[in-house]
């Protein structure tokens, strides 16, 4: 049946739909990772998105019951130019379009995606409308959907993505994926903020022998600190940091107390609690091919990225060194204060999907949960 | 980390002859790599014995040597150029083996060199398949169980533990040369013990099989702090047990999950440390079981490799350059991305559309071969291609092929069960049929099965064959009326051209012409558009106009409005239209854009330097069809379009392309239907009063034996239009005529061409310039071998050297005359043949010739480069070409055959090109360099020795001169009976040995225990005799040098006095061509 993709300004990207019938507002992004759809449609922070993926083929290997990064899809439409009529994978259990399906998404295909990314990469993101179904006809009510949205600046929402209460997670990383060695004997204990927290995050630290406990976006820096936590964690999610008032809030008052990591939300919201700024970029940064550079080793890595807002070089006070440097635009991708015992980086080291190389920023943070436990 | 400047100079070794397995990729790598090492400023040296070479030319080395790859060559060179370090990662297995050696032997310490790219212990690791195991254990990875033993009962043995089928793997050869898949015990009695006589130290290795499992292919880069990018990742369609050489394969990866292949990511990263390959690049494969995603790691070649050609072909990521540049030092990030420009090298390609690549076979030439494809490789060349979608790659990679089909399923089989099953060249096609035929709603689990292809891709197939079905049923008038009633004209041309569809092929499902579908979808405004490569799915802008067509409604060509010319490159390699045909191009670009023409380059063949983004202005990866070549035109709308320089693929649609208007330029369509049709062709000469052989057309087999009746015998026979001889036979007698009319061509109303052949004639290449007033000629080169073996497989010598003042003037005479005749406007070649005081003419390839790289090599003439010059309407007089260039020394040219690849085929050589590549040696006196051509094509000419000569009647008088020589040169003579005889009765002593089917020990079991050194066997006219072809095929195997016609035998002695005479030397061609007063 007709599916569209109708954009703030008017352009209009038809194609098939999948998965669900209906009509659904996002900002418009692309991502150009080539495999891990699944990691991708299930990541809390594109909640509100309507993603494009650049890869053509996508849905060939299905979807399984281990790969999802949260417990749902959170995207808020999926284009493609090319769904799979067929799933070929030992670990397939269903098909991409009975996923979406189920879980009320919608998704278009035999789009033409890479007009729609080199739209995007000029004009910038934007506010969009997906349909699928009769309505897709209807350019002009579209058009006045996504208009009418308010967008994603100032918008906070973590809160909409983040637990309710808090839990403990156990499950470490499956070795069988992984030669990253894990260990085991109890390190100590981390609150892990959920702002939209991936699996792969919570399951790379239990490995190193944390216990994890994952608390909601909200949680105070009282009610954390009275956890006793050995390490907090700060995790990725979606929306505006800035809107975010109430963790940075938070994260300013543990500055310092308790040894601190922060993943992309998570090191937007610590570069704001440092005294920085965060600003939105054009048509950001998402994918698994983005070289970030320390500038101390001058070592590169291939990094795996989904953001759209970035920490404002020169908003930070001197005493936070700049330690990840991305390579085609120079965007700051990490920032560390020994003073304050925190370091954040943008990307995603924790990966799913994309390249496992910067793992060891885990093993940093262990060192640094350590150091300090050393100490007192 | 900035680059080295404690190194001046550095040696690049290329990778030799064009062989199957080690193809032109390497000339693309090494031009890359000597670029990247000027441009920093060091002084590169280099060796590579192939002078259809780009890398040889000249400006691309400051001192380049085409001197055999051999250890003492280099040891020679090296002590005359001291380079500070050897780069060895660029030419194949060849530059690999070379290097070791000069370790391994001293060469390197003595003359204190470096190797850079990979150390010795690191190639070692890689190489050594035991040790390569051994490591990959270390690190807690898994491949394939398996056992190295050196006789064939140890062999037995390991088999039987492991379990079979099993796979034999000798150690140390090319391309998986002499290896195979053992079923049984029989089947391994076989496979092994030629695996143990093709491994240069009697090694094979016995090993547990995963056929069946998923082969992939990672394609790494890695610099000295450790920064590690795959640069592509390539899935195999093809399952394990065919060579990934012989693979469909395609970019990027689409049947694994993101954690599946990140686990292939990290095992790559363990390996290439474990391995310590810490500057360059390399490939490393993996077989995963489709059942339960378990990983096998199969090998690592720590090298550019055919592989990453096709990878920076796929991505745009220039792999050998950035191989060179971290080799010197640089890091990744310290190397920009020339596409993006803004983006350094340190990052991973992103595709937005799919390469799919198919290999290109020439088994046809080989008659009684195994062509089954298996662990050793096969194919001669390959074709990209790129889509939106995998439908349109595949669609698009047929097309290219230039095989005859123009789409999936564009010809019907009847098919067996076993053809789907066992692996072959024809398998794709196969499987076209069976899903076409197969109704059953079950087709793609059942047919995934029987082929090992995964599901994902058989049902890719499939609805490529339900969408043909729904059209077969229409036609073109049918559809014109369903959508004059319902409107979507645009909609139903566009998904079948989005599914990669050609024109061609829809007008056979529509039972119209091609041109009707052109026009019809043109009309609703469905036109090829372009996209571009730019390494990032768009993420960034592309300055590199490196484009694809394909059929959304965007276009990124972005065409210019300078004047442009268009070059019509030569599509996949195969035997007769080879890298020759890429150097002409590419030189075409260069002199194009010197005189400032924006130049445009078509061609789909991944391995060359001619589809390098920064050989044109402009590259359109697209098949040489008419279909293909037009949209280009009509986007860019050329002044003029270049087809002389890319074989016979050009001229073959030179004519549908100038019928729709292009402008052609250089020599006319007209007189490209003179040379190219045999019968105006004999018409022309006849009103030039030139001799050709008595010929004649015929259409049946009727004409064909009515035409002999007036010929006469011998004959020559075969089909028009062709290159390389295809189908083309020499037949003494009726029934060996009767034979070859039943069972080598196709009656289709082509006409076939019969013609005397002329018996012992010499033969003579000419290779020429003409501008429509003018002609001058490049340079006349003598066959070493008579006429009736094909120019592309005979030996020759620039100058002759034994052709008189009064043929040669004659020859001259000749070809202006034809020239101005034709009013050539570039480059032609005419071979002529010499018989009996007559010089008669062939024929006139009215373009560049497969000999032009070779003369421009000798005589430092840019032939290629003038020839496009004149096409833009420049004369021999601007150009200051008006005489025949004089040639110091002499250069000998030598075909390379790949019958060791072909147990089986008849090494006998005939009409019917047969050879891949080619080498060069030149020095001061023809003997030298002759033996020089015959070592760099792997003859090793013995200094002494035993010779065994079996010899027809015919030459037994003239054979008895060279027995003599050789006696005196100190060699025994070995010979059966009755040329014994013959040769006692000359006085000469002689050992005998019995025949073959006299029993053992025969000649047969002298040459395998090592007691022939040389073999001098001219067989009985045209009779196929056993005997010789299993003399020939044994020698091959062995390795021992063999000349089959009684001029190369005498080549042969003068090669061996001179080796006698005096030691080699070497001689880079810049130091040759300032000595002889030519710039180079
Ligand atoms: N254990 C095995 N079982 C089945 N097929 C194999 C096995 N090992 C290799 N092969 C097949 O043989 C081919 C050649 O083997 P490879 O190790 O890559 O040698 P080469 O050096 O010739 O490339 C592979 O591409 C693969 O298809
Ligand atoms: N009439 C002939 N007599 C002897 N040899 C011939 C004759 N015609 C062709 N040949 C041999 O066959 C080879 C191939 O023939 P040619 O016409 O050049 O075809 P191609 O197009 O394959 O180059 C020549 O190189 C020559 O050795
Ligand atoms: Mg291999
Ligand atoms: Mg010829």
């Amino acid at each position: 049946m007709q599916a569209v993709i109708v954009l703030e300004d008017g352009s209009r990207f038809p194609g098939k739909g999948f998965g669900a019938m209906g009509m659904q507002v996002g900002e418009v992004v692309f991502n150009t990772s080539m495999t891990g759809y699944q990691e991708l449609l299930t990541d809390p922070s594109y909640h509100r998105q309507i993603v494009v993926s650049t890869v053509p083929h996508v849905g060939n290997v299905g979807v399984n019951s281990d790969d999802p990064e949260s417990e749902k899809i959170w995207v808020a439409g999926f284009a493609v130019r090319s769904i799979s009529p067929v799933v070929s994978n030992w670990r397939s259990q269903a098909t991409l379009d009975e996923y979406l399906r189920k879980q009320n998404v919608i998704g278009i295909t035999e789009v033409e995606t890479r007009a729609l990314v080199r739209h995007l990469r000029t004009r910038g993101v934007m506010r969009g409308v997906i349909a699928h179904g009769e309505m897709a006809d209807d350019t002009q009510l579209l058009l006045w959907e996504a208009q009418r949205w308010s967008g994603m600046d100032n918008l906070d929402l973590a809160k909409e993505v983040t637990c309710q209460a808090p839990y403990v997670w156990e499950e470490p990383i499956d070795p069988a994926w992984y030669s990253d060695t894990t260990t085991s004997g109890m390190r100590g204990h981390i609150v892990a903020y959920d702002f939209g927290i991936k699996h792969n995050i919570m399951r790379l630290l239990t490995a190193r022998g944390f216990r994890v406990t994952v608390v909601p976006a909200t949680t105070t820096a009282a009610e954390t600190m009275s956890m006793n936590p050995d390490g907090v964690f700060l995790s990725n999610g979606p929306g505006d940091p800035a809107a975010v008032t109430y963790a940075i809030d938070a994260i300013r008052e543990m500055l310092g107390q308790v040894p601190m990591f922060g993943i992309c939300l998570g090191h937007q919201l610590m570069g704001l609690a440092l005294g920085g700024q965060t600003h939105k970029l054009l048509f950001g940064h998402r994918g698994g091919n983005q070289p970030v550079r320390d500038p101390e080793s001058g070592k590169v890595t291939i990094t795996v990225h989904n953001h759209g807002f970035e920490v404002t070089a020169g908003s930070l006070p001197d005493d936070v060194t700049v330690t990840r440097v991305n390579l085609n635009d120079g965007c700051i991708e990490g920032l560390r204060c020994d003073r304050l015992k925190a370091f954040s980086v943008q990307y995603h080291p924790e990966a799913a999907p994309g390249s496992h190389d910067a793992l060891d920023l885990f093993d940093d943070f262990v060192a640094l949960v350590e150091s300090v436990h050393a100490r007192s | 980390m900035p680059k080295r400047t404690d190194l001046k100079t550095i040696l690049v070794i290329g990778s030799g002859p064009i062989v199957i397995g080690q193809g032109c990729e390497f000339d693309y790598s090494g031009v890359q790599a000597c670029k990247a090492l000027r441009r920093e400023g060091y002084r590169v040296v280099l060796i590579n014995s192939n002078p259809a070479t780009i890398m040889t030319d000249p400006e691309f080395a400051d001192a380049t040597y085409v001197e055999p790859l051999t250890p003492d060559m280099l040891r020679m060179i090296i002590e005359r150029e001291r380079p500070d370090a050897l780069l060895p990662t660029m030419g194949g297995q060849t530059a690999l083996n070379l290097a070791m050696a000069l370790y391994n032997n001293g060469t390197l310490a003595d003359f204190g060199v470096e190797l850079i790219g990979a150390t010795a212990e690191a190639i070692d690791i890689a190489e050594d398949r035991k040790r390569f195991k051994e490591a990959i254990a270390e690190i807690g990875l898994t491949s394939a169980i398996s056992e190295v033993v050196g006789t064939l009962e140890d062999a037995l043995v390991a088999a039987d533990q492991i379990g079979y089928p099993v796979l034999v793997r000798p150690s140390f050869t090319l391309g998986g040369s002499g290896g195979g898949i053992a079923y049984n015990v029989e089947d391994l009695r076989r496979v092994a013990a030629n695996g143990l006589s093709e491994s240069p130290v009697q090694e094979v290795l016995i090993e547990q099989s995963v056929i069946g499992w998923k082969e992939y292919e990672l394609e790494l880069m890695r610099d000295r702090k450790d920064n590690f990018v795959v640069v592509c990742s390539i899935e195999n369609i093809d399952a394990m047990g065919v060579h990934t050489g012989d693979s469909i394969t395609v970019a990027p990866v689409q049947t694994l999950t993101d954690r599946e292949l990140q686990r292939l990511r990290d095992m790559a990263k363990l390996i290439i440390r474990r391995v310590g390959l810490e500057t360059g690049g390399a490939n490393i494969q993996f077989a995963v079981n489709p059942a339960d995603g378990s990983v096998i790691v199969i090998e690592m070649n720590p090298r550019v490799s055919r592989s990453s050609a096709l990878a920076s072909k796929a991505t745009g990521f220039p792999i050998a350059k950035i191989a060179a540049l971290v080799a010197v030092g640089y890091t990744l990030d310290e190397i920009p991305n020339d596409i993006t420009q803004k983006t350094p090298a340190s990052f991973e390609p992103s595709l937005d559309y799919v390469v799919v690549k198919i290999p290109r076979w020439n088994f046809e030439k080989f008659k009684g071969i195994d062509s089954t494809l298996g662990p050793q490789m096969k194919a001669i060349g390959e074709v990209m291609a790129i889509g939106r979608t995998f439908p349109e790659a595949l669609q698009k990679a047929i097309c290219g092929l230039d095989i005859g089909m123009y789409g999936f399923g564009s010809t019907d089989y009847e098919v067996q069960p076993d053809m789907l099953s066992v692996p072959t060249a024809q398998r794709l096609y196969y499987i076209a049929s069976a899903l076409r035929h197969d109704k059953s709603g079950d087709s793609v689990s059942s047919i995934s099965n029987i082929t090992q292809y995964d599901p994902w891709f058989v049902a890719q197939l499939r609805n490529l064959q339900l969408e043909a079905d729904i059209l077969r049923t229409y036609t073109l008038p049918m559809v014109q009326e369903m959508y004059a009633e319902n409107g979507g004209g645009e909609a139903f041309w566009r998904l079948f051209k989005q599914l990669g569809y050609s024109d061609k092929f829809l007008a056979e499902l529509l039972k119209t012409d091609e041109l009707s579908i052109r026009a019809e979808r043109k009309k609703h405004g469905v036109k090829a558009n372009f996209y571009r490569v730019d390494t990032c799915a768009a993420e960034f802008e592309a300055f590199t106009p490196y484009l694809y067509s394909t059929y959304e409604r965007d276009c990124e060509a972005d065409p210019s409005d300078r004047k442009k010319v268009i070059i019509l490159g030569g599509g996949p390699n195969r035997i007769g239209q080879g890298i020759e045909f890429d150097y002409c191009c590419v030189h075409a670009c260069f002199a194009l854009r010197q005189l400032g023409y924006e130049t445009i380059m078509i061609n789909c063949n991944p391995e060359t330097v001619s589809t390098d983004y920064d050989t044109a202005d402009r590259l359109y990866f697209e098949p040489l069809t008419f279909e293909h070549v037009m949209n280009v035109i009509d986007t860019e709308k050329p002044d003029g379009i270049l087809v002389q320089f890319g074989g016979q693929t050009p001229l073959n649609i030179a004519q549908q392309l100038h019928d729709a208007g292009a402008p052609i330029w250089g020599t006319s369509i007209d007189a490209i239907n003179i040379a190219e049709d045999r019968e105006s062709f004999n018409s022309f000469m006849a009103q030039l009063h030139i001799p050709q052989p008595d010929g004649r057309i015929a259409r049946s087999p009727e004409g064909v034996m009515a035409a002999v009746d007036e010929i006469g015998y011998p004959v020559l026979v075969r089909p028009s239009f062709v290159l390389g001889g295809r189908g083309m036979a020499i037949c003494y007698t009726r029934e060996s005529l009767e034979a070859v009319l039943r069972e080598d061509i196709a009656w289709d109303g082509k006409p076939v061409l019969i013609d005397r052949y002329l018996e012992d004639a010499f033969e003579i290449d000419v290779d020429a310039l003409a501008d429509g007033t003018h002609v001058t000629i490049g340079g006349i080169m003598q066959h070493i071998e008579e006429a009736g073996v094909h120019s592309g497989d005979s030996a020759c010598v620039l100058p002759p050297y034994k052709i008189s003042y009064y043929y040669l003037d004659q020859i001259r005479e000749y070809t202006e005359r034809i020239g101005l005749a034709l009013q050539v406007k570039g480059l032609f070649n005419i071979q002529f043949a010499i018989k009996d005081d007559v010089v008669y003419v062939l024929e006139v390839n009215p373009r560049a010739s497969r000999t032009t790289p070779f003369v421009s090599k000798a005589t430092a003439i840019p032939l290629a480069s003038y020839a496009a010059q004149i096409a833009t309407g420049k004369t021999l007089v601007d150009l200051g070409f008006m005489d025949e260039p004089h040639v110091n020394g002499f250069f000998v040219k030598e075909a390379v055959l790949p019958f060791r690849k072909f147990p089986g085929a008849d090494a006998r050589l005939g009409p019917e090109m047969r050879s891949t590549g080619e080498v060069m040696g030149h020095a001061s006196s023809f003997g030298h360099a002759f033996a020089k051509a015959q070592i760099a094509a792997d003859m090793l000419l013995p200094t002494s020795g035993t010779v065994f000569i079996s010899v027809n009647d015919l030459d037994k008088s003239a054979v008895s001169k060279l027995a003599r020589d050789l006696h005196n040169l100190g060699f025994t003579l070995l010979a059966t009976e009755g040329t014994a005889d013959f040769l006692e009765r000359q006085g000469l002593p002689v050992e005998r040995v019995k025949k073959i089917n006299e029993g053992t020990p025969n000649a047969l079991d002298a040459m395998r225990s090592d007691k022939i050194q040389l073999i001098i066997n001219t067989p009985l006219g045209g009779q196929a005799h056993d005997d010789s072809i299993a003399i020939r095929s044994v020698a091959y195997q062995y390795r021992v040098p063999i000349t089959t016609t009684l001029s190369a035998a005498q080549a042969t002695v003068q090669g061996i006095k001179a080796l006698h005479n005096k030691p080699l030397k070497v001689r880079s061609l810049q130091t040759h061509h300032a000595v002889n007063g030519r710039v180079s």
